[in-house]
């Protein structure tokens, strides 16, 4: 997908004056936090912490024997019957999709709901080579309808309304008109079911995979991943490869808290655990199944202190919680990961200068933290990237001044008072009223600051001594 | 971590923040009311000017680690450091002994003061186990509560502040819808990222003037500062207050009376 990351001050701004996309993504953000807390602490706090840090420890186990799990993981699979490849880049990944589609003969696909086949764009390789695909969950097919990418992880159209989604029916679909949203589904469902029929190749992401039995697990609330791994004949998974886990029980621990802080279920409607192709005697599913295991960059964030982002999981629980994305919307982020997540994972995938104003696109408030279920240091991972950026020259020379001569001033405490004095007669002479100059006016084009004090703390401290020793 | 000494029977140094002293000097002389109040000798480091957060949180870290040297330095004869505010309390406890990890000397010093720093009523709930203080509100108020984030995600804040003002007479608690959602301060986040931090104001100022309460208490003078800025902007009547200006309202007279 195209990195229009450095760009997110701009497109922030589009999605905050667009009161219709403000609206929907509060009410589903909102809603979809709610339903996240009371899920996972249904069973009480304690229970549902217990169980976070139950899931923080799995993934972080699987992430520090990593190398050693993907070969076991592909061992396994390739006895259950998948056949595994993988992939360095998106180049390399699209190319094997290709690859396996012209094997097959395959003139249509079916798609289930999967970030990684965004991250490398595949719809496109798959259409430069004149293949016909269509997006199969619900909110991806409307967007594939618009010609836009998914906003948000788990709720890909969060920032359209009800009417816009109309619309798009009707102009792209000629649905007969209705704001009924259970015509509109079926309506939905009756294009869709055709797509699967016909579908001669189905796509999918994986959410897990497990290493010690070799299986691909797949969450869907539509039907949709199950529809597209076991309708058509061949089916290709393209899964990054800090999915594995390394146990059936560890991947019982991370489902549980990826559905419940993803959509506030204990379990989304649709749990696969697929175990290879068809078998002989088996009259149903594919006869084929590949894996592919998609690097794209992840093995070089795996090499910095950045690794522990390789543990998400993927349930859109820090966006839902992120007063930032609640304002912007996720197409503000400029990439195919929206939120806090992105913030953090786009920078590091794309490169910190194709991404500069994601690490600062964050009040640090920490809510990012609080409800992610593995526990993931997002705000320090954004201070350290902040950090970054500095180090590595990406900083604007202005900040960099201005930020030297702070700390001069800050670091004597004669400099501080000389600097409290020179703000206060700025504030208070000369900057009388409602706009300040400089940085400044960008706080007061929105609110009022106040006048700084005639006698600072120190100085009523000071006469306070004063009067009481005399 | 450092153990955590018990602050009781110790004189208090008080780190009153560059903001509240520039900006609020009162709130900070309200914390000294409150202490001397409860009997606590409390002193003022002359040497103490910032926690070195803006630079920190810019990603400026060689001048945090400048800024937070002299903090170090203002405050090594501390025997326990209390602040009116729980982001700069976060910085000194969560990110000093981070921010001088490569230093032996200056990391096992930066461990110390973080052990003795203690956010205002978390020093008072916590620290001594005071929640009322004999106070009364002049008149009946019905106040509400916003949790600044560093406060409450980095220091489990927000019980304190809240069993403080139920324990003082005329005082009526109410809940502010969505209480632990940013304002959109977020430091130099707010001129950085203006917009955005704007649109979360605007939030906040609507939740603020649905609530029941005239005014909203919160802990930290930074937060208050970008509330109120949008309250008064968008002609609100309402207000947000620091929590120990309210605390100190409700005084006796006689402490007043200096």
């Amino acid at each position: 997908m195209q990195n229009n990351a450095n760009s997110f001050v701009a497109l922030a701004d589009i999605g905050i004056h667009d009161p219709d996309q403000r609206q929907a993504v509060a009410v589903g953000t909102i809603r979809a936090y709610d339903k996240r807390r009371a899920a996972m602490f249904a069973d009480g706090h304690e229970h549902g912490e217990a169980l976070r840090q139950q899931a923080a420890e799995a993934k972080r186990r699987a992430l520090r024997c990593l190398p050693e799990l993907l070969e076991q993981a592909e061992a396994n699979m390739i006895a259950n019957g998948f056949t595994v490849l993988w992939a360095r880049d998106a180049d390399e990944a699209n190319r094997h999709v290709v690859e396996i589609a012209q094997r097959h003969g395959v003139k249509t696909v079916a798609k289930g709901k999967s970030m990684a086949t965004e991250e490398i764009a595949l719809n496109h390789a798959l259409e430069a080579v004149g293949l016909h695909i269509t997006e199969t969950d619900l909110g991806e097919f409307i967007i594939q309808l618009n010609h836009e990418p998914p906003s948000h992880i788990v709720a890909p159209v969060i920032h359209k309304t009800k009417p816009q989604i109309r619309d798009i029916f009707v102009r792209e679909l000629g649905m007969p008109p209705t704001d009924d949203a259970g015509e509109m589904v079926a309506f939905a469902r009756r294009v869709l079911r055709e797509k699967f029929l016909n579908a001669d190749l189905g796509v999918t992401g994986g959410n897990f995979i497990i290493a010690e039995t070799g299986s691909l697990c797949l969450v869907t609330n539509e039907g949709n991943g199950r529809l597209c791994s076991t309708m058509p004949d061949v089916h290709v998974a393209v899964v990054g490869i800090e999915k594995i886990v390394e146990t059936v029980e560890d991947y019982a621990t991370l489902t549980q808290v990826l559905s419940r802080s993803g959509t506030g279920q204990n379990l989304t409607v649709y749990t696969n655990i697929l175990n290879g192709p068809r078998r002989a005697d088996e009259a149903d599913g594919p006869s084929h199944v590949y894996v592919i295991l998609l690097d794209n960059g992840r093995s070089d964030i795996y090499a910095t202190d950045y690794a522990e982002v390789l543990a998400c999981v993927r349930c859109g629980a820090c966006q839902n919680a992120c007063p930032v994305y609640r304002s912007t919307g996720g197409h503000a982020y400029g990439w195919v990961y929206g939120g806090p997540i992105g913030a953090v994972l786009t920078p590091l995938l794309v490169g910190l200068e194709n991404a500069s104003p994601l690490p600062h696109a964050s009040s640090l408030c920490g809510a990012c933290k609080e409800v992610c279920p593995v526990d993931i240091d997002l705000p320090r991972m954004l201070i350290d990237l902040r950090r970054d950026l500095v180090r590595q020259g990406h900083a604007p020379r202005a900040w960099k001044l201005g930020m030297k001569a702070w700390a001069v001033g800050m670091r004597s405490p004669r400099f501080y008072r000389w600097g409290g004095l020179a703000a206060r007669l700025g504030r208070n002479k000369i900057a009388r009223g409602n706009q300040l100059p400089g940085l400044l006016g960008n706080w007061t084009r929105h609110r009022d600051f106040p006048p700084f004090a005639e006698k600072p703390f120190r100085q009523l401290w000071a006469e306070r001594q004063k009067a009481q020793s005399s | 971590m450092h153990p955590r000494p018990s602050p009781q029977g110790k004189p208090v140094s008080l780190f009153v923040t560059c903001i509240v002293d520039m900006i609020y000097p009162q709130t900070g002389m309200s914390v000294v009311k409150i202490l001397e109040h409860l009997g606590v000798e409390v002193d003022f480091p002359l040497g103490q000017t910032c926690c070195g957060q803006p630079a920190f949180n810019s990603g400026y870290q060689d001048e945090a680690r400048v800024v937070a040297r002299q903090f170090l330095r203002a405050f090594k004869d501390a025997q326990v450091i209390v602040t009116p505010s729980g982001s700069c309390c976060a910085m000194v406890r969560h990110e000093y002994p981070r921010l001088f990890a490569d230093d032996p000397v200056l990391h096992a010093e930066a461990e110390r003061i973080a052990s003795l720093t203690w956010e205002f009523t978390e020093y008072l709930v916590d620290g001594l186990g005071i929640t009322d203080l004999g106070l009364r509100l002049p008149q009946p108020q019905t106040v509400a509560f916003h949790d600044a984030c560093h406060g409450l995600r980095l220091l489990k804040l927000g019980a304190a502040s809240r069993a403080l003002m139920q324990h003082t007479e005329n005082a009526t608690v109410v809940d502010l819808p969505n209480c632990d959602v940013c304002c959109g301060f977020g430091g130099l986040f707010a001129v950085k990222m203006a917009e955005v931090s704007s649109a979360m104001l605007e939030q906040k100022c609507s939740d603020i003037d649905a609530c029941a309460a005239d005014t909203i208490i919160t802990g930290d003078a930074s937060c208050l500062t970008q509330m109120n800025g949008g309250l008064s902007r968008r002609g609100s009547s309402k207000r947000v207050r620091h929590v120990a200006d309210v605390l100190a309202d409700a005084l006796p007279e006689v402490s007043h009376a200096e």
